[in-house]
């Protein structure tokens, strides 16, 4: 009875449990470019990009079919010579800033970059006043 | 019976909160009194209640009683026992119950085993700590109330999520809830040294044992729940900013700057403000890290109860307990009058570069991810991971661990360079080469590079300090220095070499077929069926070989549970001692293919060997703090007791 | 006292959290991702047909001078059969809907539209889902409002319920103004 199951829920497994697609991941989707050069700068890029259908994970770290059909985009952009960067700039243009994990300085993500200058001063300072005078 | 029986327990140690909040409030006034002797009482007995409760959740879900409807929705008869019993925290209700169990028996430990600190002092310490678990039993009796039955009981019940079927999962929590809960004590020691103004070096010494207990169960609670995720997630991340592991982080960065301000304020009475600020805000971080959890308005793979009416919940007590102790220091930070002077190059002067760039990597971490949130309330969304916190980290963490490499070795007060030159030049040398080594081999990135070299150096200095001492009468509380600042070391290394010399493999292969990754040889044996108690797999036969040499077999599984139905993956690793083999199996391909991921990852268990080592440090510091003090004690009494028959 | 001055500070700062806190709880969860490509140019692109019985999509196809409605859907996703009705509604209207089969078998789409009717007047087929990512769609169904010049106008994301009908038969007209 127990191997009956067993084959019965193995047959079940090649069936999706979810309502996902039936389709074979994209051909690029779990294949690393030939030059390693090349899949490093993909691999680079895929991990700082959001998987769009998962909570909190980058497209590099998820088995979602569209994170999948994401990363076949990056490879075969960069395969064909395009700058990662350029790729990323090509996915924010569709969705948004929320797609790169990267923020961009602009007017909505300056107050990140001026934090971190802000506390240097206000470091150097406590420390000159601290450390500086006390003899 | 034993459900009603728990949320009995559970009013009474709410109303016995009641009591030792109201016997604490009378016995910082007056000093005396009946009721202001009830305190310590109080709160032994709400931490037995309180326990009790948390027993009888356990005891509900290890019977699987699917009348109540806490099981009924997180358990499954077919679930293996200790994830039965597991199922009792891995849920916000049961979670809750765990936070106020063990702010209690945090409390009731203190109240009987502490009394170094003047009674008043202690009265308003234990007074705050019922005022915070006040909050948090109101919280859970009027919002969460684990023990609510369901009628008529279903047949079955929902399962627990499959992710959490894992051992290493399972005491993730508890492990993370001693040390984030634990803070509640610095927190509440800090509010009643405020509020009796005795901001002293004994309350610093008072306070640090308990703080490092707590400190130890984070660094723990951290470490393992950063292991789970790389085994478990199937693609060996093992952090990634994720805003509940940030959660998790806030509070033992604060808790680590507060450790080191403690022992400033106890050994030289200075930084008396920034141990108080620490002490209120580790606490204050543990809170917002469960509010932003469970309020649902943060995106995040670990989000618990996604419910905004509990969230306004948390939101009113955070704002309560945080913003009145912020206003109860400010209005009371004129009377913290300044603590003695010391010169720049001194062990102080290097624990206040520690103070602050510790404080300063909080303030990023918050504000990154906070960040998002904010701009949603704009109609902008933006995303901030790895690539902003990485760097930014970086400029504050690099300049910190150079003054680590060098602050154990300065004495106090003032020093001189000539004096520690040596150490620190040998260090250096270290240091340098390390990275002229790595950078001649292989060309990496600056992070991992500068990584590399800090650590190795920073392995060298963190044994420094025990240059030219007697090792066997050394303090073990210098030991445990030595071995935590180590720790930070080996971490280091790790982190470094994984980012940077991580080689992976996808590849599509038929069984029989081979691949290479790194210095490995993987061959896919066989692709077989298994069952398991509420789940079935595809299971891989991997036989791998290390550099030609013998084959060892690794068993990665694709696995499918039925209730809930959810799939997941189940990596089969190889350790060495230079690293990890990483092996997943996914899907099929066509023509028969099996699709494997494969990693070799140089170093990279040396992440969670460092994690060990600190907690380690931490306990042999605190072990020795214990001892050294109870020996301390029982010679006082001795001395007193021969005075005493000296003068009768 | 520089110390009280600064946690005075702290407490603003911790007030503004609570406060932002507070406001976000407030407002109910938009998980969806908007396409920012709103007011641009469809990509070009060329779809083979998903079945036999309708021509396959190309983006020449939505600069025809003619504004369209353009369904993101799969036989495969759950909230596709209901819209159906909507959908039907819509096309009864005078809407052109055309529609992007994300990951699907021609065998499959044929069943779903056998099942549930079939308001589309050309069906193109995107198994690695390249036209969903290049017109920033990030899940099924999504409907866009497509102008003459083929110039995405408007999207809505999930499916289309009866209170968006009228919605998205006016933003077909200004499409077409």
């Amino acid at each position: 009875m127990g191997g009956f199951l067993a084959m019965l829920l193995l047959l079940g497994l090649s069936l999706p449990l979810a309502a996902q697609d039936l389709l074979p991941p994209a051909p690029y989707a779990y294949r690393q470019l030939d030059d390693p050069a090349l899949e490093a700068r993909a691999q680079a890029l895929m991990e700082t990009l959001r998987c769009l259908k998962c909570q909190s994970q980058s497209i590099a770290d998820s088995d979602a079919p569209m994170a999948g059909d994401m990363r076949h985009q990056v490879r075969t952009r960069i395969a064909a010579g395009e700058d990662p960067e350029a790729v990323r700039t090509w996915l924010i243009q569709r969705y948004g800033d929320y797609v790169s994990y990267k923020p961009a300085i602009s007017a909505t993500t300056w107050p990140l970059f001026a934090l971190p200058v802000l506390l240097l001063a206000v470091v150097a300072l406590i420390l000159w006043r601290r450390l500086g005078r006390a003899k | 019976m034993i459900a009603e029986i728990g949320l009995a327990a559970l009013w009474l140690a709410a109303a016995l909160a009641g009591l030792q909040l109201l016997a604490g409030i009378l016995g910082m006034r007056q000093g005396g009194g009946e009721m202001a002797a009830l305190v310590r009482p109080a709160a032994a007995v709400q931490a037995l209640l309180c326990a009790l409760a948390f027993g009888a959740l356990l005891l509900v879900f290890a019977r699987t009683d699917l009348s109540v409807a806490l099981v009924a929705q997180n358990s499954h008869s077919a679930k293996p026992f200790v994830f039965k019993l597991a199922g009792a925290w891995g849920n916000h209700e049961g979670s809750m119950l765990l936070w106020v169990t063990v702010m209690s028996l945090a409390g009731g430990l203190i109240a009987a085993v502490e009394r170094r600190l003047p009674e008043r002092t202690m009265r308003a310490t234990l007074a705050a700590q019922a005022f915070v678990g006040l909050g948090f039993y109101a919280f859970l009796l009027f919002s969460s109330n684990p023990f609510e039955r369901l009628d008529p009981a279903p047949v079955e019940g929902l399962g627990l999520n499959p992710l959490l079927q894992d051992l290493g999962l399972a005491f993730h929590p508890p492990t993370l809830y001693f040390g984030y809960v634990g803070l509640s004590v610095a927190f509440s020691f800090a509010v009643g040294a405020l509020l009796t103004r005795q901001v002293t070096p004994e309350f610093a010494r008072v306070m640090r044992p308990w703080v490092l207990g707590a400190w130890i169960f984070l660094t723990l609670g951290i470490t393992a729940g950063s292991y789970w995720a790389y085994y478990e997630l199937g693609w060996g991340g093992w952090w990634f900013w994720d805003p509940v592991e940030n959660a998790s982080l806030m509070p033992w960065l604060a808790a680590t700057a507060l450790l080191h301000s403690a022992s400033v304020l106890a050994a030289r009475d200075a930084l008396r403000a920034w141990t108080i600020l620490l002490g209120v805000v580790a606490f204050s971080m543990s809170m917002v890290g469960t509010f932003l959890v469970r309020s649902g308005i943060l995106t995040s793979v670990h989000a618990f109860a996604v419910d905004p009416e509990r969230g306004a919940f948390i939101l009113a007590l955070l704002a309560l307990y945080v913003g009145g102790a912020l206003v109860l220091f400010a209005t009371r930070a004129g009377s913290i009058a300044e603590g003695e002077r010391f010169s720049v190059l001194s062990r102080e002067g290097a624990l206040v570069v520690n103070n602050v760039a510790l404080s300063a990597i909080l303030a990023i971490v918050l504000l990154g991810t906070l960040y998002p949130l904010l701009t949603e309330a704009f109609d902008v969304r933006v995303s901030v991971g790895p690539p902003y916190f990485n760097p930014v980290g970086a400029i504050f963490f690099v300049p910190m661990l150079l003054v680590l490499a060098v602050g154990p070795l300065l004495r106090w007060r003032r020093d001189r360079f000539a004096r520690v030159q040596r150490p620190v030049i040998a260090a250096a040398v270290v240091a340098l080469a390390a990275l002229a080594g790595v950078w001649l081999v292989a060309g990496i990135g600056l992070l991992p590079l500068l990584g590399m070299g800090l650590a190795a150096g920073l392995a060298v200095a963190s044994v420094m300090p025990l240059r030219g001492r007697s090792l066997r009468r050394l303090p073990l509380a210098a030991w445990g220095m030595v071995v935590a600042h180590f720790g930070v070391a080996v971490a280091l290394f790790g982190m470094a070499a994984d980012s940077a010399f991580t080689t992976e493999r996808l590849v599509a292969a038929r069984v029989g077929e081979s691949a290479e990754v790194g210095p490995w040889r993987v061959t896919l044996a066989a692709v077989d069926p298994v069952a398991g108690p509420n789940w079935t797999a595809l299971e891989g036969r991997l036989l791998a070989s290390y550099r030609g040499g013998a084959a060892s077999e690794l068993d990665p599984q694709a696995r499918s549970f039925w209730t809930p139905p959810q799939q997941t993956s189940e990596s089969a690793l190889l350790t060495r001692w230079n690293g990890q083999l990483y092996t997943v199996l996914g899907g099929e391909a066509d023509g028969g293919r099996w699709q494997l991921r494969l990693w070799w990852k140089p170093f990279v268990t040396w992440i969670w060997y460092g994690g060990m080592l600190i907690a380690l440090g931490g306990l042999l510091a605190l072990v020795g703090r214990v001892a050294a003090d109870l020996k301390r004690r029982t010679a006082r009494a001795r001395g007193a007791e021969r005075r005493a028959e000296a003068a009768a | 006292m520089r110390m009280r001055w600064f946690v005075w500070l702290l407490v603003g700062l911790a007030a503004a959290a609570f406060g932002l806190f507070a406001y976000q709880l407030s407002r109910p969860k938009d998980d969806f991702v908007h396409s920012a490509m709103i007011g641009q140019a469809i990509p070009s692109f060329d779809l083979p047909p998903a079945v036999a019985d309708r021509p396959g999509l190309s983006s020449r196809d939505l600069a025809d001078g003619r504004p369209k409605l353009l369904n993101v859907f799969a036989s495969w996703c759950v909230p596709c059969r209901a819209e159906a009705p909507q959908l039907a509604a819509l096309e009864a209207s005078g809407a052109n809907i055309v529609a992007v089969a994300i990951r699907d078998r021609p065998g499959d789409v044929a069943a779903f539209l056998a099942a549930y009717g079939n308001p589309f007047s050309r069906i193109g087929k995107d198994d690695i889902s390249a036209v969903q990512l290049s017109i920033g769609s990030s899940g099924v169904p999504e409907t866009f409002v497509i102008d003459g010049r083929g110039v995405i106008r408007y999207q809505h994301i999930g499916d289309v319920r009866d209170r968006d009908v009228p919605v998205l038969l006016e933003e077909l007209r200004k499409a077409g103004a």
